[in-house]
């Protein structure tokens, strides 16, 4: 037996590395697979206001992955508490809430919320527009994301995971700002801001323009930034982005990521987190690591130094 | 801080048993009805074949050529028979998606997640029901007379079409003991008018106890209107973009007027079958 347990810090220990990205999981997946099985459970972004969500069409298809500008509709975090979280309770893998907020002190007021039981961590969205900077994302600037979650930090002891935008020129900074704020760990990271055409119509095909890309063919991109945090921080990260199988999910936990996260792909195969969770097993098995935790970080990268490039040549 | 309690929570299932499966079907016939639609037959046991009236299915649609279609497909169940374990889909061969699952041939497998929704209702106190219906609706409607034939409900189906050769599903309500009228464009019959008066007479008759409609606005609204006036029970089939078919996206909603008040639900988890009165012109 493999011992696929992951130490996330403060307390909070993981049975296996596989968790659902924030918007692509909700109760209807209950139906399918035993939520038991999973590593933790992440909720859709709930914020503390009533909100409607974008116009359609909220998703549309491009090569290997998708387009989405659902937005964030919530019910608010008191229907939050009252209605959703009980069913969540069922379960024994943890229920990790993921909140965003337009302002560093609505974060604060959110998270404190979330001092309830049956709520194991935070995952913090800070890649939505922030109204104090001008509709920026909190996540796109080191000062932001630290200003965020240190408010955060204050009003919480619950494992506070940040979760990084792409759409930044420097997301090692940033996530050295979000590690220095006090964040116990980093997902890496949400959606790359993107947008398609219909030629027939002439139209955008998402009602709002400009919509989030996910799926396969974003992995490249989120793998490296993946191993960019994991370099320049101390903390777990949680590799997010393209992963839609075993394979994909152990290049991430190489790169250095201490858990992942599958989205896209549950829409696609709703057992994918299933089949992520036992073919990392039979990977640890196929190469001879009894706990998960050995392969984490384990890239060989060495060979690619120039030194090294030069003798071969 | 409010104090929660969990005190009516359900305690944590023993043994995990699904309710929806993602199921390898094989495809046991993939055949062209008329031009532009075709029926595919799939050996799907299990959960796949408990499929109710109203209820669809995510279908996937293979890579074919320069198709490459991402999403799956949503389809109604057209059949689904628990003792053969088969389930059948009638659908309009559409764009990439719906072009890959005509590429299918007999003996290949595609997988198929379901079943989804909530399907039709049939309330104790009907006794006859109306289906209108036009090109893929009536692939929705087919199976709501047979559960309604089940239940002893008499059934009248309209079924509109642009022309004879576009009449789908004839047979199927017919077999299922339904009264047909054929309503076309080509002959003018499919008249939003004609097709009033139609509904007006089943009405008169004592036909019409529920009025049950798919697949077009107008006929939609013209049933929305009449049972409101009449004071008929009715429901409607939603379609709208899916992507993940088990309320996890949120990319499928449509507004409703729920008493009065607009709300925004999802078509894949709150239906695709909403109450007629509730549904907003799309
Ligand atoms: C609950 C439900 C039941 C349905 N039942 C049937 C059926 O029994 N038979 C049938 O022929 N069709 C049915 N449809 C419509 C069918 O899903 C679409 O025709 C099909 O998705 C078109 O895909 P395509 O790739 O061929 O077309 P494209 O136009 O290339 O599709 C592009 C995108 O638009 C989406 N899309 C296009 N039209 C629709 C539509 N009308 N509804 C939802 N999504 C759409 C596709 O999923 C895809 O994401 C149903 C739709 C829903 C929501
Ligand atoms: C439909 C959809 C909705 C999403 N909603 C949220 C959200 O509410 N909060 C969030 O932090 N990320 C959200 N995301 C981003 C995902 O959590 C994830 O970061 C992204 O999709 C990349 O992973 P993937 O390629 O595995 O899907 C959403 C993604 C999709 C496709
Ligand atoms: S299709 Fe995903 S919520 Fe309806």
């Amino acid at each position: 037996m493999v011992d696929l347990a992951v130490d996330m810090g403060r307390g909070l220990v993981l049975a296996n590395p596989v968790m659902p990205a924030s918007g692509t999981f909700a109760e209807g997946l209950a139906k399918v697979v035993d939520l038991n099985g999973i590593g933790a459970l992440v909720t859709k972004t709930i914020t503390a206001e009533l909100r409607g969500g974008n116009p359609v069409p909220r998703v549309s298809e491009v090569a290997n992955g998708m387009l989405n500008s659902i937005g964030i509709p919530s019910k608010g975090i008191d229907h939050f508490l009252d209605e959703t979280l009980p069913f969540y309770r069922q379960f024994s893998s943890p229920l990790i809430v993921s909140i965003s907020a337009p302002t560093v002190d609505d974060f604060a007021r959110a998270a404190e919320r979330l001092n309830v039981e049956g709520v194991a961590g935070i995952e913090a969205n800070i890649s939505c527009p922030n109204i104090e900077e001008d509709g920026k994302a909190f996540a796109m600037r080191p000062g932001t994301t630290e200003q965020a979650v240190s408010a955060m930090r204050k009003v919480t002891e619950l494992p506070l995971w940040a979760k990084l935008t792409p759409n930044t020129g420097d997301i090692a900074a940033v996530a050295r700002a979000a590690e220095a704020a006090g964040a116990d760990g980093l997902v890496v990271g949400n959606t790359i801001l993107a947008m398609s055409v219909d030629i027939e119509t002439m139209r955008p095909t998402l009602g709002n323009v400009m919509g989030g890309l996910s799926g396969p063919a974003v992995k490249p991109i989120m793998l490296r930034m993946t191993y960019q945090c994991a370099r320049a921080v101390d903390i777990p990260v949680i590799g997010c982005g393209g992963i839609a199988s075993a394979n994909d999910a152990v290049e991430y936990l190489l790169a250095g990521a201490r858990a992942v996260q599958v989205g896209t792909a549950t829409f696609i195969k709703p057992g994918t987190m299933d089949e992520v969770i036992a073919g990392i097993a039979a990977y640890c098995r196929r190469k001879g690591f009894n706990r998960v935790v050995e392969m984490i970080g384990a890239l060989n990268a060495e060979m690619m130094a120039p030194d090294v490039m030069e003798a071969a040549q | 801080m409010r104090q929660h309690s969990f005190a009516d929570v359900p305690p944590v299932a023993d043994a995990f048993s699904a309710q929806v499966a993602d199921t390898a079907a094989r495809v046991v016939a993939n055949d062209w009805v008329n031009a532009e639609y075709k029926l595919i037959v799939l050996d799907a046991p299990g959960l796949a074949a408990t499929a109710e009236a109203g209820q669809f299915f995510n279908i996937e649609c293979p890579v074919v050529g320069e198709d490459k279609p991402f999403f799956r497909r949503p389809m109604s169940t057209y059949a689904a028979d628990s003792v053969s374990g088969r389930v059948a889909f009638l659908y309009k061969v559409a764009g990439a998606g719906t072009r890959g699952l005509a590429a299918l041939e007999a003996g290949e497998t595609t997988r198929i997640l379901g079943p989804l929704g909530v399907g039709f209702t049939l309330p104790e106190d009907i006794g006859s029901i109306v289906v209108l219906g036009r090109g893929v609706g009536l692939a929705t409607l087919a199976p709501l007379a047979e559960m309604a034939r089940e239940r002893g409900v008499a059934v009248t189906a309209i079924v509109s079409a642009r022309g004879p050769e576009q009449v789908l599903s004839v047979e199927r309500f017919r077999n299922a003991g339904a009264q047909v009228e054929i309503v076309l464009d080509s002959d003018g019959t499919s008249d939003i008018a004609n097709v009033e008066a139609i509904l007006r007479r089943l009405h008169a008759e004592g036909r019409a106890d529920g009025f049950y409609t798919c697949g077009s606005n107008r006929l939609m609204l013209l049933m929305q209107n009449l049972a409101a006036e009449l004071g008929i029970y009715g429901e409607v089939a939603m379609e709208q973009q899916m992507a993940c078919g088990l309320g996890m996206c949120f990319c499928c909603v449509r507004n409703f007027n729920v008493e009065g008040e607009i709300v925004s639900k999802r078509v894949c988890w709150d239906g695709p079958v909403f109450p007629l009165a509730e549904a907003t012109s799309w």
